[in-house]
Protein backbone atom coordinates (compact mmCIF):
# COMPACT_ATOMS: atom_id res chain seq x y z
CA UNK A 1 0.00 0.00 0.00
CA UNK A 2 2.66 2.27 -0.78
CA UNK A 3 1.28 5.44 -2.19
CA UNK A 4 4.50 7.33 -2.12
CA UNK A 5 6.71 7.53 -5.45
CA UNK A 6 10.23 9.28 -5.17
CA UNK A 7 11.67 9.92 -8.73
CA UNK A 8 14.25 11.44 -10.60
CA UNK A 9 13.99 13.32 -13.36
CA UNK A 10 16.67 14.40 -16.58
CA UNK A 11 19.22 16.36 -14.39
CA UNK A 12 17.86 19.10 -12.56
CA UNK A 13 14.10 17.30 -10.88
CA UNK A 14 13.28 15.35 -8.09
CA UNK A 15 9.29 13.94 -8.55
CA UNK A 16 7.34 13.26 -5.10
CA UNK A 17 3.80 12.14 -5.59
CA UNK A 18 1.26 10.97 -3.02
CA UNK A 19 -2.20 10.00 -2.92
CA UNK A 20 -4.45 11.34 0.29
CA UNK A 21 -7.99 10.73 1.50
CA UNK A 22 -8.96 14.05 1.83
CA UNK A 23 -9.91 16.49 -1.08
CA UNK A 24 -7.52 19.24 -2.58
CA UNK A 25 -9.01 21.75 -0.98
CA UNK A 26 -7.62 20.36 2.87
CA UNK A 27 -4.44 18.92 1.77
CA UNK A 28 -4.25 22.65 0.42
CA UNK A 29 -4.75 24.18 3.30
CA UNK A 30 -2.61 21.93 5.33
CA UNK A 31 0.33 22.78 3.18
CA UNK A 32 -0.45 26.83 3.22
CA UNK A 33 -1.90 27.22 6.77
CA UNK A 34 0.74 27.80 9.38
CA UNK A 35 -0.73 25.96 12.65
CA UNK A 36 -1.37 22.49 10.23
CA UNK A 37 1.88 23.07 8.93
CA UNK A 38 3.30 22.73 12.55
CA UNK A 39 1.48 19.05 13.18
CA UNK A 40 3.38 17.49 9.90
CA UNK A 41 6.27 18.63 8.23
CA UNK A 42 8.59 17.47 11.49
CA UNK A 43 10.43 14.89 10.11
CA UNK A 44 12.52 12.57 12.41
CA UNK A 45 10.32 11.38 15.78
CA UNK A 46 11.26 14.11 18.39
CA UNK A 47 11.88 17.16 16.45
CA UNK A 48 9.55 20.04 16.47
CA UNK A 49 8.77 23.26 14.93
CA UNK A 50 8.64 26.03 17.07
CA UNK A 51 8.18 28.72 14.41
CA UNK A 52 6.71 28.58 11.12
CA UNK A 53 5.58 31.16 9.02
CA UNK A 54 3.64 30.80 6.02
CA UNK A 55 2.55 34.37 4.38
CA UNK A 56 0.27 32.47 1.10
CA UNK A 57 0.28 35.21 -0.96
CA UNK A 58 3.19 35.81 -4.18
CA UNK A 59 5.46 37.19 -2.55
CA UNK A 60 5.14 35.79 0.97
CA UNK A 61 7.54 34.86 3.35
CA UNK A 62 8.10 31.07 3.98
CA UNK A 63 10.19 30.83 7.80
CA UNK A 64 10.27 27.12 9.14
CA UNK A 65 12.54 26.65 12.09
CA UNK A 66 12.90 23.08 13.57
CA UNK A 67 14.46 21.92 16.83
CA UNK A 68 15.29 18.80 18.47
CA UNK A 69 14.98 20.35 22.10
CA UNK A 70 18.36 19.01 22.39
CA UNK A 71 20.52 21.90 20.95
CA UNK A 72 19.92 20.51 17.52
CA UNK A 73 18.43 22.75 15.15
CA UNK A 74 18.26 24.28 11.69
CA UNK A 75 15.84 26.47 9.47
CA UNK A 76 13.99 26.74 6.24
CA UNK A 77 13.48 30.26 4.71
CA UNK A 78 11.24 30.76 1.23
CA UNK A 79 9.32 32.79 -0.71
CA UNK A 80 5.56 32.02 -2.29
CA UNK A 81 6.08 32.64 -6.42
CA UNK A 82 2.38 31.95 -7.76
CA UNK A 83 -0.79 30.39 -5.59
CA UNK A 84 -3.88 28.49 -6.98
CA UNK A 85 -6.09 28.19 -4.43
CA UNK A 86 -6.62 24.72 -4.34
CA UNK A 87 -4.60 23.60 -6.81
CA UNK A 88 -1.38 24.44 -7.36
CA UNK A 89 1.51 25.93 -5.25
CA UNK A 90 5.22 27.52 -6.65
CA UNK A 91 7.82 28.65 -4.04
CA UNK A 92 11.03 28.78 -3.94
CA UNK A 93 12.94 27.54 -0.52
CA UNK A 94 16.62 26.65 0.80
CA UNK A 95 18.15 25.21 3.85
CA UNK A 96 20.65 26.66 6.61
CA UNK A 97 22.03 23.86 7.96
CA UNK A 98 24.06 26.03 8.84
CA UNK A 99 25.16 26.84 5.39
CA UNK A 100 22.57 27.94 2.63
CA UNK A 101 22.08 25.25 0.55
CA UNK A 102 21.18 26.08 -2.94
CA UNK A 103 17.57 27.39 -4.31
CA UNK A 104 14.96 24.85 -4.47
CA UNK A 105 12.19 25.88 -6.74
CA UNK A 106 9.19 23.78 -6.04
CA UNK A 107 5.75 23.44 -7.99
CA UNK A 108 3.17 21.60 -5.94
CA UNK A 109 0.06 20.50 -7.49
CA UNK A 110 -3.11 19.18 -5.91
CA UNK A 111 -5.56 17.23 -8.21
CA UNK A 112 -8.44 15.63 -7.26
CA UNK A 113 -8.65 11.92 -7.65
CA UNK A 114 -11.83 10.19 -7.00
CA UNK A 115 -12.83 11.60 -3.15
CA UNK A 116 -9.25 12.15 -2.34
CA UNK A 117 -6.05 14.19 -3.17
CA UNK A 118 -3.36 13.59 -6.04
CA UNK A 119 -0.54 15.69 -4.98
CA UNK A 120 2.86 15.77 -7.31
CA UNK A 121 5.91 18.20 -5.71
CA UNK A 122 8.30 19.13 -8.92
CA UNK A 123 11.48 20.35 -7.39
CA UNK A 124 13.89 22.26 -9.67
CA UNK A 125 17.51 22.54 -8.45
CA UNK A 126 19.63 24.69 -10.82
CA UNK A 127 21.96 21.87 -12.00
CA UNK A 128 22.74 17.92 -11.84
CA UNK A 129 25.14 19.02 -8.88
CA UNK A 130 23.01 20.83 -6.72
CA UNK A 131 20.63 18.08 -6.98
CA UNK A 132 22.82 15.40 -6.29
CA UNK A 133 24.17 17.48 -2.93
CA UNK A 134 20.68 17.78 -2.16
CA UNK A 135 19.66 14.11 -2.63
CA UNK A 136 22.66 13.22 -0.53
CA UNK A 137 21.90 15.50 2.38
CA UNK A 138 18.34 13.74 2.73
CA UNK A 139 19.99 10.58 2.71
CA UNK A 140 22.10 11.72 6.30
CA UNK A 141 18.38 13.13 7.43
CA UNK A 142 17.14 9.46 6.61
CA UNK A 143 20.04 8.27 8.53
CA UNK A 144 19.15 10.37 11.65
CA UNK A 145 15.93 9.48 11.77
CA UNK A 146 16.81 5.93 11.72
CA UNK A 147 19.20 6.56 14.36
CA UNK A 148 16.63 8.59 16.75
CA UNK A 149 14.48 5.60 16.37
CA UNK A 150 17.41 3.01 17.38
CA UNK A 151 17.86 5.33 20.27
CA UNK A 152 13.90 4.81 21.17
CA UNK A 153 14.03 1.03 20.96
CA UNK A 154 17.02 1.05 23.51
CA UNK B 1 29.41 8.20 8.59
CA UNK B 2 31.60 5.70 6.70
CA UNK B 3 28.54 5.10 4.61
CA UNK B 4 27.53 8.61 4.39
CA UNK B 5 30.88 10.03 2.86
CA UNK B 6 31.05 7.11 0.50
CA UNK B 7 27.54 8.18 -0.66
CA UNK B 8 28.61 11.94 -1.33
CA UNK B 9 31.16 10.45 -3.84
CA UNK B 10 28.77 8.47 -5.37
CA UNK B 11 26.36 11.17 -6.04
CA UNK B 12 29.10 13.70 -7.37
CA UNK B 13 30.46 10.87 -9.44
CA UNK B 14 26.81 10.83 -10.82
CA UNK B 15 26.43 14.50 -11.35
CA UNK B 16 28.43 14.38 -14.56
CA UNK B 17 26.42 13.65 -17.82
CA UNK B 18 29.47 12.33 -19.62
CA UNK B 19 29.19 9.76 -16.29
CA UNK B 20 26.12 8.78 -16.34
CA UNK B 21 26.09 8.18 -19.75
CA UNK B 22 28.92 5.59 -19.34
CA UNK B 23 27.05 3.91 -16.50
CA UNK B 24 23.98 3.46 -18.86
CA UNK B 25 26.32 2.22 -21.70
CA UNK B 26 28.00 -0.18 -19.05
CA UNK B 27 24.28 -1.42 -17.85
CA UNK B 28 23.87 -3.19 -21.23
CA UNK B 29 27.24 -5.01 -20.49
CA UNK B 30 30.80 -4.58 -19.58
CA UNK B 31 33.34 -2.55 -22.28
CA UNK B 32 36.47 -1.65 -22.25
CA UNK B 33 37.86 2.19 -22.43
CA UNK B 34 38.22 1.88 -25.92
CA UNK B 35 34.55 0.40 -26.64
CA UNK B 36 33.33 3.45 -24.05
CA UNK B 37 35.33 6.08 -25.97
CA UNK B 38 33.82 5.81 -29.08
CA UNK B 39 30.13 7.26 -28.91
CA UNK B 40 31.91 10.76 -26.71
CA UNK B 41 33.75 13.21 -28.56
CA UNK B 42 36.43 12.19 -26.01
CA UNK B 43 40.09 10.97 -25.97
CA UNK B 44 40.46 7.26 -24.00
CA UNK B 45 42.78 9.54 -21.31
CA UNK B 46 39.27 11.70 -20.82
CA UNK B 47 37.35 8.89 -20.65
CA UNK B 48 39.91 6.79 -18.40
CA UNK B 49 39.18 9.50 -16.11
CA UNK B 50 35.95 9.60 -15.69
CA UNK B 51 35.62 5.71 -15.21
CA UNK B 52 38.39 6.58 -12.01
CA UNK B 53 35.65 8.82 -10.47
CA UNK B 54 33.30 5.88 -10.58
CA UNK B 55 35.40 3.27 -9.41
CA UNK B 56 36.56 5.43 -6.60
CA UNK B 57 32.94 5.66 -5.91
CA UNK B 58 31.87 2.21 -5.95
CA UNK B 59 29.75 2.30 -9.25
CA UNK B 60 31.81 0.52 -11.79
CA UNK B 61 34.88 -2.18 -10.87
CA UNK B 62 36.92 -3.71 -13.77
CA UNK B 63 38.86 -7.30 -14.22
CA UNK B 64 41.84 -8.35 -16.10
CA UNK B 65 41.38 -10.22 -19.00
CA UNK B 66 44.30 -10.79 -20.79
CA UNK B 67 45.61 -7.02 -22.35
CA UNK B 68 42.17 -5.47 -21.64
CA UNK B 69 40.47 -4.48 -19.15
CA UNK B 70 36.70 -4.55 -19.29
CA UNK B 71 34.57 -2.49 -16.94
CA UNK B 72 30.76 -3.19 -16.07
CA UNK B 73 28.48 -2.03 -13.36
CA UNK B 74 29.61 -2.67 -9.34
CA UNK B 75 26.18 -4.02 -8.18
CA UNK B 76 27.37 -3.22 -4.54
CA UNK B 77 27.11 0.89 -5.80
CA UNK B 78 24.11 0.55 -7.87
CA UNK B 79 22.60 -1.46 -4.76
CA UNK B 80 23.35 2.16 -2.42
CA UNK B 81 21.76 4.18 -4.51
CA UNK B 82 18.59 2.46 -4.16
CA UNK B 83 18.57 2.32 -0.44
CA UNK B 84 19.55 6.04 -0.98
CA UNK B 85 16.38 6.88 -2.68
CA UNK B 86 14.64 4.42 -0.23
CA UNK B 87 15.58 6.22 3.02
CA UNK B 88 14.67 9.92 1.64
CA UNK B 89 11.18 8.02 0.84
CA UNK B 90 10.78 6.71 4.20
CA UNK B 91 11.89 10.04 5.53
CA UNK B 92 9.09 11.93 3.51
CA UNK B 93 6.46 8.91 4.30
CA UNK B 94 6.83 9.63 7.89
CA UNK B 95 5.93 13.50 6.85
CA UNK B 96 2.45 12.28 4.91
CA UNK B 97 1.67 9.75 7.56
CA UNK B 98 1.36 12.37 9.94
CA UNK B 99 -0.27 14.80 7.68
CA UNK B 100 -3.08 12.00 6.99
CA UNK B 101 -3.91 12.49 10.56
CA UNK B 102 -4.18 16.13 10.19
CA UNK B 103 -6.25 15.73 7.48
CA UNK B 104 -8.44 13.15 8.91
CA UNK B 105 -9.37 15.83 11.59
CA UNK B 106 -9.40 18.57 9.96
CA UNK B 107 -12.96 19.77 9.53
CA UNK B 108 -14.74 18.89 6.48
CA UNK B 109 -13.77 22.03 4.13
CA UNK B 110 -17.17 22.23 3.42
CA UNK B 111 -18.17 24.21 6.61
CA UNK B 112 -15.59 26.69 6.78
CA UNK B 113 -16.37 27.68 10.00
CA UNK B 114 -13.56 30.15 10.75
CA UNK B 115 -14.50 32.06 7.85
CA UNK B 116 -15.39 35.63 8.43
CA UNK B 117 -19.29 36.93 7.64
Amino acid sequence: MSKLTVKTEGDTHVVVTRRFAAPPEAVYRAHTDPKLLQKWLLGPEGWSMPVCISEAKPGGKIRYEWTNRKGGGFHLTGEYVELEPYSRIVHVERMFLPDRTPDNHVETRFDADGTGTLMTVRMTLSDAKTRAAMLSTGMEKGMEASYVRLEGML
Amino acid sequence: MVAAMNLDMTFAALADPTRRAILARLAKGEATVMELAAPFKMTQPAISQHLKALEDAGLVVSRVDGTRRPRRLAKAGIEAMDQWLEMLRKALEKNYNRLDKVLANMEAPTTRTGEKR
